[in-house]
């Protein structure tokens, strides 16, 4: 095991070399100048383009620019922005709110989710069952960003539960976003526990389970639902790692300040060493969380070992 | 003929007192409603069981001889399956008119059951020991360590080498054979006064068979336990059985004592079974299969339901169902010409 854990993260390095670049290949070949851009409508002096240029060796070319990156990258520097202020700085400051959504999100999911598959799961074909059906067809067609929109103005502009915008203290105010982010995977949940509970419940297993005495309810939670679980949990962690690297369309909604808005802008206006580092940073997360769902999997079921 | 006469271990099928044995089951009927048509798996089924006896149940596959064993243990799934008449009795006490957690403190304590395939049959996620001291948790509040503790013992007991080792070990990384074991240290474990062996060998090498019925029998005259075994192997039922119970179609067909029974069939489908073993003495000869396949349960023939694969099927049994009947002490048959059959 720890061996294949090593493993693993060895091959990380490989990946984020292979992605930073591509990614910096990608700002690069944006179209715009981004120094232009940064003055409006009233043109920079000559000497302080040429000063901003040199700075930010935006008149290297692309591989000597990606070779400054990196050396900086290997002494801890993520770089700075145009306003010189430093991308560690900014991800210290947006991350925080981008886990807290992350995790807002997620718990709905697993709350929500399971209750309502499980529920699904043991009356199958019932009325409930249905009604999950319907309601998770139903939120997985909506695009969420009608969802955000539809959630924003009644919940918060009219019955004014929530606030309409921006983040508070604590987590009420990531209760509602949270909600619409997680929403498409709540759905996704509330589907695979239903079914993986149903083809578990149909397994020799459970009928042993019953014929040992155990009452119904240690059957279903003990037997039955550590089985169907595996999935779910696996799907959880993947999403996790999928709702850190940024929720672009939610935050630009409810206009929260987390990574995501800070990568749009930052591929808005050019700003090279932002893009890079935070989807790096994306990156990172998403490897972290497989490797960390491929090791619960061997802890849940017994049957997988890696070597 | 002569040796009918001792066929005194298998009195009549409806007991006349009830409780006077260990279990019985009594005109028993079983259905499962389907999107296609009610399947009547068993129908008005009785037999009976005494301590430290082996009665085999014997039938093809949708014969219905696993349902009445699930609805001995209370394990049939409804919808979409109902017991629609009958008493199933354990001590004299009927099993389905209980409370629910009555009936549950008799389910693997009391009554308990071997299931065909162990490796479906346990729970993949948990360890074997766990699966085991399960037993003791639940039925008898044994604290965890302790429960483990007579899990390696129960290990010990069905033979399985190192017992107290194994007990972290999971179902899959058992052989088949030892598999079979755990499942059976597990049904054990509270010494059950009654045991289901539902084709408890079918899933193994022809080797371990062998050594699992052993077993089976050894534990067995252990604590003097009622054995149900129910199988299609004849050959293993002429070795162990003390009675035998044939049915098709969900019915007893023929029942009596082993050697009676397997002596000289009477009913034309034991008959047809019998003919359909391959057997050494007759090497080189064809092998008579029973023609046809056995019926649609949805759609059980009109009379005996036997009638359309019987080579001695006449008009009245098309007609006239043939009850199950005694027709020598101990002994009954559901054929209209049981006698006759039994005289050739």
């Amino acid at each position: 095991m720890g061996r294949y854990i090593a493993r693993r993260l060895l091959l990380t390095i490989p990946v984020l070399l292979g992605s930073t670049f591509l990614i910096f290949a990608m700002v690069y070949a944006l179209p715009g100048d981004p120094i232009a851009a940064l003055a409006g409508d009233r043109p920079l002096a000559p000497g302080v383009v040429a000063e901003l240029k040199d700075r930010y060796n935006l008149n290297d070319p692309l591989l000597v620019q990606y070779g400054k990156y990196l050396g900086a990258l290997l002494q801890g520097d993520l770089g700075t922005d145009f306003a010189g202020r430093s991308v560690s700085e900014t991800v210290a400051e947006r991350l925080p709110v981008t886990v807290k959504l992350a995790l807002v999100a997620v718990g709905f999911e697993a709350l929500i989710g399971l209750i309502a598959g499980v529920l699904a799961g043991i009356r199958k074909d019932s009325f409930f069952d249905n009604l999950v059906l319907v309601t998770t067809i139903a939120v997985v067609s909506v695009p969420v960003f009608v969802l955000g929109f539809v959630a924003q103005i009644t919940l918060a502009l009219r019955l004014n539960l929530f606030p309409i915008s921006g983040i508070g203290e604590g987590l009420y105010s990531y209760l509602l976003p949270g909600f619409v982010l997680g929403s498409l995977s709540l759905a996704v949940v509330a589907r695979l526990t239903r079914t993986s509970l149903v083809e578990n419940l149909r397994n020799d297993y459970v009928r042993t389970a019953r014929a040992k005495g155990l009452p119904p309810r240690t059957v279903l939670a003990k037997h039955a639902l550590r089985n169907s679980l595996i999935p779910v949990v696996t799907f959880l962690g993947a999403d996790l790692g999928a709702l850190l690297s940024g929720a672009i369309v939610t935050e630009g909604i409810f206009n929260i300040p987390g990574l995501g808005r800070t990568v749009f802008q930052a591929v808005q206006s050019g700003e090279g060493a932002v893009v890079v580092g935070v989807v790096t940073l994306f990156i990172f997360f998403y490897i972290v969380f497989n490797l960390v769902i491929d090791i619960a999997y061997a802890a849940l079921d017994p049957r997988i070992r890696y070597e | 003929m002569a040796d009918l006469t001792k066929s005194v271990t298998a009195p009549a099928l409806r007991p006349t007192v009830p409780g006077s044995h260990l279990l019985e089951v009594d005109d028993l009927s079983v259905e499962f409603r389907t999107d296609y048509g009610t399947v009547r798996a068993v129908n008005a089924l009785s037999y009976h069981l005494d301590n430290g006896e082996t009665l085999a149940i014997l039938g093809e596959s949708g014969s219905g001889k696993s349902v009445s064993a699930q609805a001995i243990m209370g394990i049939i799934d409804t919808p979409p399956g109902y017991i629609t008449s009958g008493q199933i009795r354990y001590q004299g006490r009927d099993l389905l008119t209980m409370d629910k957690a009555e009936q549950r403190a008799m389910r693997g304590a009391e009554i308990a059951i071997v299931f065909q395939d162990a490796l479906s049959a346990l729970n993949p996620v948990f360890t074997v020991g766990a699966q085991i001291a399960e037993m003791f948790q639940v039925h008898r509040g044994t604290s965890k360590k302790e429960a483990l503790a007579h899990a390696a013992e129960l290990m010990d007991r069905v033979r399985i080498p190192s017992a107290k080792s194994r007990l972290k070990d999971y179902p899959h990384q058992f052989s088949g054979g030892m598999r079979q074991r755990v499942m059976m240290a597990m049904a054990l474990a509270l010494d059950p006064k009654v045991l289901i062996a539902d084709e408890p060998t079918t899933a193994l090498d022809v080797t371990v068979q062998a050594q699992i019925m052993e077993l089976l029998l050894n534990l067995q005259a252990e604590n003097g336990m009622g054995l149900i075994l129910i199988t299609h192997d004849l050959g293993v039922v002429g070795e162990v059985a003390d009675r035998v119970a044939v049915m098709y179609a969900g019915r007893i067909v023929e029942t009596g004592g082993i050697h009676e029974v397997f002596g000289s069939p009477a009913h034309p489908y034991t008959v047809g079974l019998m003919n359909s073993v391959p057997r050494v003495d007759q090497r080189g000869q064809r092998l008579s299969p029973i023609i046809g396949s056995p019926p649609n349960l949805a759609d059980i023939p009109p009379g005996c339901s036997f009638h359309p694969r019987c080579p001695r099927a006449e008009v009245a049994c098309r007609e006239e169902r043939p009850p199950l009947r005694e027709i020598v002490l101990g002994r009954q048959a559901a054929c209209h010409f049981a006698e006759e059959i039994l005289d050739a």
